[in-house]
């Protein structure tokens, strides 16, 4: 049996007197599209905050590849392969698509300038840029000196997908990305999912919205009051299952569950 | 390419936006926001040398240059720290205790009775004030940082801190030049350039703009100190420790502060106390006129020299033309108010 690429045991993340996770498990495949759904205060943000290393769980364990890890940072995410596109996106606007894609691990100039002066490569910087969203089919960003301030809506998230595509990672946990956009633009975002599928990338994808899920998803993680109350597939349980299933009219016995990748 | 690309290109031109010489003129001030203050800085000079023209005499312009060099030199420490969405109100008051420090150091006879300090090499004793300067920076980024205090607060008390701790180690005596060793002074002196003269002190504030303005755009840094200006979440979320910006912010800061206490030595020709009190909200007043947002992360750092040369010309342009202080100073404020509405409009840009 293939192993998760992510794996979480009894995570328990409190806030005060609120237990956001409850015990979660969570196991994640490689290559698959894994969507993540449940009420509101179900857990699911705080789920992925702790795989994004922007939450330290209070209790269980994490495995990566694994090995098992203690994310303090995003940095630490980051450096196991672990991006995470967050519901705000997490980009400066007022700062140039390609110094978005790079920050936080800009490179800088070969020799003398880059290792005393410490200056950075834009130029290199620029024309990784261009073709990295190039090969992601994202042409419509034309000026890669342009500030994300004046992109719409869809192409900030292109810009914060293509971001957390780049540098090597495995896995790309996508918060709502699709929340805040139109009909259109969020079928652009499913495609971008559908291809970083197809270039090999494992994803993550929490979501309300019932019929996308339904599009891209390999398996669905069914969250409720900061447990897993069950995986399915979108092929053994259908959209009113899973609503069911999310609310606690429904109880799936552990048999009935896709548990391993599909 | 894919034929999917194709279609996204299509996409993106159906959402573009007329593109009218307007919204052309608001792109262009979004891209170099301190474009606006330089056509100011053109208008001012121009409607003022048409009007007289002893304006235009290098003797002023030399005299109106030589003028900012005190809150030009203010004005970066202060950039860097709007750039992060903070302020400084310690600026004045800092800088008051780094000269008063050097000076006392530097003299035979100092006024410091609580610190016996006085007769000590003069580059000594430069040396000595700038450090202190940096160190009250470092004061306020670590009160900033570690305690999350806001910087209005937290540099409104140092201010008041640092006037204090002026006053009881150094009294209120001021140093005369005559009592300094020449090289305290040395700022202020300076050399022919054609028909101009430039002092010491302007090549040193000259050189800080470089050195900054080429950090902010060459480095990591740089980028980072836009990035916690523009959004402190997502800088912290893209991996950018941003405690570390900040507290290196106001360290630097506190740096370029103490050079300053140095050219104010030589711009003023002693070392006093009682150095203008608006020092404080003249420099942010030369960054705001400059087009750096208050907002934080937003403008260059270019503008903070244009925006005090602004300051300058306004004010030897209206008192040439006769017109009395009070309406330079209500001037000067209508100058500030209205930059503020400018940088409003520039940010409100869609593409």
């Amino acid at each position: 049996m293939t192993e998760p690429i992510v794996k979480a045991r009894g995570l328990v993340k409190r806030f005060g007197s609120v237990t956001a996770l409850n015990g979660t498990d969570f196991d994640l495949f490689p290559g698959e599209v894994l969507a993540v759904i449940g009420d509101n205060g179900a857990g699911k943000s705080s789920l992925i905050k702790c795989f994004a290393g922007a939450h330290t769980p209070d209790e269980g364990q994490m495995w990566v590849n694994g090995e098992e890890v203690v994310f303090q940072s995003t940095q630490d995410a980051r450096r196991h392969g672990v991006e995470t596109v967050f519901q705000t996106l997490a980009v400066a606007p007022a700062l140039d698509i390609a110094s978005n894609l790079f920050l936080g691990r800009e490179e800088r100039k070969k020799g003398f300038m880059g290792s005393v002066f410490r200056q950075l490569d834009k130029k290199g910087m620029r024309r990784k840029a261009a073709e990295h969203l190039e090969s992601l089919g994202i042409s419509t960003l034309q000026d890669i000196t342009q500030a994300v301030e004046t992109l719409s809506g869809g192409q900030r998230q292109a810009v914060s997908v293509a971001r957390a595509a780049a540098f090597g990672s495995q896995v790309i946990i996508l918060d709502e990305p699709t929340a805040a956009l139109g009909v259109r633009e969020s079928a652009k975002v499913l495609d971008l999912i559908k291809d970083l599928k197809d270039r090999g990338l494992t994803v993550v994808l929490i979501s309300h919205n019932m019929p996308q899920v339904y599009e891209v998803a390999d398996r669905i993680h069914v969250q409720r009051l900061g447990k897993r109350a069950a995986v399915v597939t979108p092929k053994s349980a259908s959209m009113n299952d899973s609503v069911g299933l999310m609310t606690g009219a429904i109880d799936l016995p552990d048999t009935d569950q896709q548990l391993s990748p599909v | 390419m894919s034929t999917k690309s194709s279609s996204n290109d299509a996409a993106g031109k159906e959402f573009e936006l007329e593109r009218t010489p307007l919204r052309r003129i608001q792109m262009t001030l979004h891209r170099y926001p301190w474009l606006s203050s330089l056509i100011v800085l053109l208008a001012v000079v121009i409607a003022f040398g048409t009007v007289n023209e002893r304006f235009l005499l290098p003797s002023t312009i030399s005299l109106m240059v030589q003028q900012t060099v005190i809150v030009g030199s203010l004005a970066i420490a202060q950039a860097l720290i709007i750039l992060t969405a903070g302020i400084d109100l310690s600026i004045g008051s800092l800088m008051i205790f780094g000269q008063m420090l050097m000076a006392n150091m530097a003299v035979l006879v100092g006024a410091s009775f609580v610190l016996p300090i006085a007769g000590q090499n003069p580059y000594l004793a430069i040396v000595v004030g700038i450090l202190a300067a940096t160190a009250a920076g470092a004061v306020n980024g670590f009160l900033i940082v570690r305690f999350g205090l806001p910087p209005f607060i937290v540099t409104l008390g140092t201010w008041s801190v640092f006037m204090g701790l002026t006053l009881i180690f150094f009294k209120a005596r001021t140093i005369q030049g005559p009592e300094m060793p020449d090289v305290m002074l040395v700022l202020g002196e300076g050399f022919p350039v054609g028909p101009f003269f430039i002092t010491y002190g302007l090549v040193v504030m000259f050189a800080m703009y470089f050195a900054v303005a080429w950090a902010l755009r060459n480095t990591a840094w740089g980028k980072h100190v836009y990035a916690v200006g523009d959004d402190p979440q997502a800088a912290q979320l893209s991996g950018i420790n941003t405690n570390r910006v900040l507290f290196s912010v106001y360290l630097v800061a506190g740096l370029i502060i103490g050079i300053t206490a140095v050219i104010t030595i030589g711009r003023v020709g002693s070392a006093s106390p009682n150095v203008d009190p608006m020092l404080n909200l003249q420099s942010i007043t030369a960054v705001v006129i400059g087009g750096i947002s208050l907002f934080g992360g937003r403008g260059a750092v270019v503008g903070a020299l244009i925006g005090s040369l602004i300051v300058v010309a306004v004010e030897m342009g209206l008192s040439l033309a006769g017109v009395d202080q009070a309406y330079r100073t209500a001037s000067i404020g209508i100058l500030v108010i209205v930059a503020v509405g400018i940088d409003q409009w520039i940010r409100k840009v869609k593409v």
